[in-house]
C-alpha cells in the first residue's frame, strides 16, 4: 500500500517526508517534557478542578 | 503573607448559554426531523422554497453545531474558565456582549439560509456579512478568555484551558481562510479560491470545524467536568498533555481525506491519509484518558445518570474517532463516501459525542448555579435511554443504508453491466432505512424534551446564583528567589500557549495548501474548458441556491462503476473557473459532472418537466418538486457585476464583454425557450415558457456540466 502512495507522489514526496519529520521531532519534544514532569507537579495540576470550595460537588 | 481576595463568579452568563443551548438544540433537532423526513416523503418539503431540503439541510448543520454545540461550549467554558482561574469572566459586558451577538448571528442564519443566501461551503454557508459578525463576536470570546486568564489567582493553567486556547485560535484562523470572498451584494459573493484549490480550503476547514468546534473545546469540558462529575482527578494528567499537543497538530493535516479519489493532487490525498491514521493514538489517548478517570466510581456509574451520560460519549468519541481514520483508507472511503455511512459516522460523533456530554453539564450545571438539586434523577435516566436508543435507531439504519447503496452502485452483473444502472433503484431501496432514521431522530428528540421538563423543575425548585462568592489569595508577581525565572515563563504561559498552538496548526496548513497554490503544474490546465456563459453562471448560483449541492455531487471518482454510470472521470483543470467548487459530500441523488455529456444526454423538457415535478419523470424519486423555478423571473440585475466579479478572480472573460453579456444571456434563454416550445412543453396555464424564468438558466447550467471535455475529445482525436 506505502509503495502505491508513493509512487502516485510524482515528485511531491518532499511534502510527505517533512511532515513526518516535523511531526516526528514535535512528538519527541512534548514526550521529553511529559516524561521530565515531577510527580508533584502533576498532583498538583491535575488537582486544579477539585480545588474550588464545591469539590464535595455532585451527589 | 498575602490577603485573601474575595471575588465573585458569573453564573448569570452561565445560565444563559444553557437556555439557549436547550432551546436552539430543541429548534436545531426538529429542522433535522424534518429534513430526515423529506427523504422519504418528498411533500415534508412543503411545497416552497424556503421549507425544502436542499435549504433546510444546511440550517439543519448550522443550528446543531453552531446554535446548539456551540452555545453548550460557551456556557461549559464560562463556568469552568472562572473555576479554574480562580477569577470572574474578564468582563461582564464582554460576556454579554458575546452572548447576545452570538444569538444574533444564529438568528440571521435562520433567517437567510431558508432565503437561499448561501454560500455553499458546508458548515460555512453564512454570506460574508455574518461572517463579518462572527469574527467580531469570536474575537470578543477571546478578549473575554485571555483577560480572565490573564488576571488569573491560579498560578497554572489546567489542561481544559489548553483546549479552550487551540479552539479559539484555530477556530479564528479557520474562519479567516475559508472565508475568503469577493462580495457582489450584501448576501451574494463568490470565494477568491477555485475548483480544486476552494476544495482543499473548504475541507481544511470542514474537517477541521470538526476538530476545533465538536472536539477540541468539548475535550477541554470533558477534563474539567468528568473529574468534577467522578470527584476525583483525571486518569493520567501526563497522558492529558501529550494527548494535547498530538491531536491539535495532527488533527490540522487530515483534512484532504474528505477529497480521496477526486481530482484534488494525489500527494495532498496520502497526506491526509497518513495523517487521519495517526490521529488514532491521541483521540484514543484522550478516550482512555477520560473512561479511566471513573476508576473505582463504576459503582456510581450504575445509578448516576450524569455519569452515564459521560460514558456514552467518551465511549462514542472513541468509536467515531476510531471509524473517521478508517473511513480514510481509500479502500473504505471508496464504498462509503456520498453514502449514509458517513451521515451514520457524523451523528455517532453529533449525537453521541457532543449531544451526551452537553446533556451530562446541563444536568450538572443546573443544580449548581441554582443551588438546589436536580428535580428528577430517574427522568434523566429515563433521557439517558432514549438517548442513547435514538442513537442506536439513527446510526444502524444508517450503516447499513449507505453500506447497502455503496454496494448497488458497484455492483456489475456477469455480463459486465452495471447491474442497477438507474440510480433510482438503489435510492428506492434504502427508503425503509430513512424511515428507521427518522424514528431514532424522534427517540432522540423527546429525551431532549424529557430534559427540557426535568431542568425547568429543577430551576424552579431553587433560586440562581447570579453571583457566586468565592475566595482565593492573588497571584505573586515579585517573588525574589532562585525560582522567579520558572514562574514568570508560567504567568507567561497562555501568550505562549497561543503562540505555540498558532505555529503548531499554521505548518500543517502550510504544507497541505502552499504547495498546491503555488506551483502551477498542480492543476494542469485544460484548453478546451471555457467560462460560464452569463445564462450559465446565472444557472449555476440558482443551483447554489437551492442547495443541490446537498444531494448533487460534481465529482466522477476514477472507478469503472462510476466511468460507467456517468462518464469519465473528473479532472482537476475541469473546475478553475468554478467559483465555489460544487464538488458536494453526498450523493442523495445522481452525480452530475457529466449531466451535459451526450452519454447522460437528456432534452431540455426532461429537465423543465423534472424540475417541476421530479416524481412524474423518475418514478419514485425522493428529490423535492421545485414548480417556482417555472414562475420566479430571473434576477439579471447583477449579471454585470458577476461577470466583473469574475474576471477580478482571474476567469478569462474578453475585456468589456460584460457590456454584451446580458444580449448574450438572451439570445441564449430564448434559444432554450425555443427548444421548449418545439419539444412541446407548456406550463401549467398552457402558456409558453418564457424565456425570463429562473429554470431557463438551471436548465443552460445543467446541460453545460461536463461538457468542455467532450468537446476536447472531439477536437483531439
Amino acid at each position: 500500500m506505502f509503495k502505491q502512495f508513493i509512487s502516485g507522489v510524482e515528485g511531491m514526496d518532499q511534502y510527505l517526508i517533512f511532515s513526518m519529520i516535523v511531526f516526528l521531532v514535535f512528538f519527541a519534544g512534548v514526550l521529553i517534557y511529559v516524561v521530565r514532569m515531577t510527580k508533584e507537579e502533576i498532583d498538583i495540576l491535575s488537582n486544579i478542578p477539585l480545588n474550588d470550595k464545591e469539590t464535595d460537588s455532585h451527589e | 503573607m498575602t490577603h485573601i481576595e474575595k471575588f465573585s463568579y458569573d453564573n448569570k452568563i452561565v445560565r444563559d448559554f444553557g437556555i439557549a443551548t436547550v432551546i436552539w438544540g430543541i429548534v436545531g433537532m426538529l429542522i433535522g426531523l424534518l429534513a430526515a423526513i423529506q427523504l422519504y416523503e418528498p411533500a415534508a418539503n412543503l411545497g416552497n422554497p424556503y421549507t425544502t431540503f436542499g435549504r433546510i439541510r444546511p440550517l439543519h448543520t448550522n443550528a446543531v453545531i453552531f446554535a446548539f454545540v456551540g452555545n453548550a461550549i460557551f456556557m461549559g467554558i464560562y463556568y469552568s474558565l472562572q473555576r479554574l482561574c480562580k477569577a470572574r469572566m474578564f468582563s461582564d459586558l464582554l460576556s454579554k456582549l458575546h452572548f447576545w451577538g452570538w444569538q444574533l448571528i444564529i438568528v440571521a442564519a435562520a433567517i437567510t439560509l431558508p432565503l437561499g443566501m448561501t454560500s455553499s461551503h458546508e458548515y460555512a454557508e453564512l454570506e460574508w456579512p455574518i461572517d463579518i459578525a462572527i469574527t467580531l463576536i469570536w474575537v470578543i470570546f477571546g478578549w473575554n478568555m485571555f483577560g480572565t486568564i490573564l488576571r488569573r489567582r491560579e498560578k497554572h493553567l489546567y489542561v481544559a484551558i489548553w483546549f479552550y486556547i487551540a479552539t479559539f485560535v484555530t477556530v479564528a484562523v479557520l474562519h479567516l481562510v475559508n472565508s475568503f470572498q469577493l462580495p457582489i451584494s450584501l448576501f451574494k459573493s463568490y470565494y477568491w479560491y477555485s475548483g480544486v484549490q476552494d476544495a482543499l480550503v473548504q475541507w481544511w476547514y470542514g474537517h477541521n470545524a470538526v476538530a476545533f468546534f465538536l472536539t477540541t473545546p468539548f475535550l477541554g469540558l470533558m477534563y474539567y467536568y468528568l473529574p468534577k462529575a467522578a470527584n476525583r482527578p483525571v486518569y493520567s494528567y501526563k497522558l492529558s498533555i501529550l494527548h494535547f499537543w498530538t491531536l491539535i497538530f495532527i488533527y490540522i493535516w487530515a483534512g484532504p481525506h474528505h477529497l480521496l479519489y477526486s481530482s484534488l493532487p494525489n500527494w495532498a490525498q496520502s497526506l491526509g491519509t497518513a495523517f487521519s491514521i495517526m490521529l488514532i493514538a491521541p483521540s484514543w489517548g484522550g478516550m482512555i484518558n477520560g473512561l479511566l478517570t471513573l476508576r473505582g466510581a463504576w459503582d456510581r456509574v450504575r445509578e448516576d445518570a450524569i455519569l452515564k451520560f459521560f460514558v456514552v460519549a467518551v465511549t462514542a468519541y472513541g468509536m467515531a474517532t476510531l471509524e473517521g481514520p478508517l473511513l480514510s483508507l481509500k479502500n473504505v472511503n471508496a464504498i462509503a463516501h456520498f453514502t449514509d455511512w458517513i451521515v451514520a459516522h457524523v451523528h455517532v460523533g453529533a449525537l453521541g459525542w457532543n449531544g451526551l456530554m452537553t446533556f451530562a453539564m446541563l444536568y450538572w450545571l443546573a443544580p449548581k448555579i441554582y443551588n438546589t438539586k436536580l428535580y428528577s434523577m430517574k427522568l434523566a435516566n429515563t433521557h439517558f435511554w432514549l438517548a442513547t436508543l435514538g442513537i442506536a435507531f439513527y446510526a444502524i439504519p444508517m450503516y447499513w443504508s449507505g453500506w447497502q447503496q455503496g454496494q448497488m452502485w458497484k455492483d456489475f452483473g456477469p455480463d459486465g453491466y452495471l447491474v442497477y444502472p438507474e440510480f433510482i433503484k438503489t435510492t428506492m431501496s434504502i427508503l425503509p432505512m430513512h424511515v428507521m432514521r427518522s424514528i431514532g431522530g424522534t427517540i432522540y428528540l423527546t429525551g431532549v424534551f424529557v430534559m427540557a421538563y426535568n431542568l425547568y423543575k429543577t430551576v424552579k425548585s431553587g433560586r440562581l446564583v447570579a453571583n457566586e462568592a468565592a475566595e482565593a489569595a492573588p497571584l505573586l508577581n515579585n517573588e525574589n528567589h532562585g525560582k522567579e525565572y520558572w514562574h514568570r515563563i508560567i504567568e507567561r504561559k497562555p501568550t505562549l500557549m497561543l503562540v505555540l498552538s498558532l505555529i503548531v496548526i499554521m505548518i500543517g496548513g502550510a504544507v497541505e495548501m502552499v504547495p498546491t497554490f503555488l506551483i502551477k503544474s498542480n492543476v494542469p490546465t485544460i484548453a478546451a474548458v471555457k467560462p460560464y456563459t452569463p445564462l450559465e453562471l446565472e444557472g449555476r448560483d440558482l443551483y447554489i441556491k437551492e442547495g443541490c449541492v446537498g444531494c448533487h455531487s460534481q465529482t466522477v471518482r476514477p472507478f469503472r462503476s462510476e466511468t460507467e454510470r456517468y462518464g469519465e472521470y473528473s479532472k482537476a483543470g475541469e473546475f478553475v473557473y468554478d467559483h465555489p467548487f460544487l464538488w458536494g459530500s453526498k450523493r442523495t441523488g445522481p452525480d452530475l459532472a457529466r449531466e451535459g455529456t451526450a452519454k447522460l444526454f437528456k432534452q431540455d423538457s426532461w429537465h423543465y418537466y423534472h424540475l417541476v415535478k421530479p416524481s412524474e419523470m423518475t418514478q419514485g424519486s425522493i428529490m423535492p418538486p421545485y414548480p417556482w423555478l417555472t414562475t420566479n423571473t430571473l434576477n439579471t440585475s447583477q449579471t454585470v457585476s458577476k461577470i466583473k466579479a469574475m474576471r477580478t478572480l482571474g476567469v478569462p472573460y474578453p475585456k468589456d464583454y460584460e457590456k454584451q453579456a446580458l444580449s448574450d444571456l438572451k439570445k441564449q434563454a430564448e434559444k432554450i425557450a425555443a427548444n421548449l416550445k418545439k419539444e412541446g412543453v407548456r406550463n401549467k396555464d398552457k402558456s409558453e415558457v418564457s424565456p425570463d424564468v429562473e429554470v431557463i438558466a438551471l436548465i443552460a447550467y445543467l446541460q453545460r456540466l461536463g461538457t468542455d471535455i467532450s468537446k476536447s475529445e472531439t477536437t483531439n482525436p
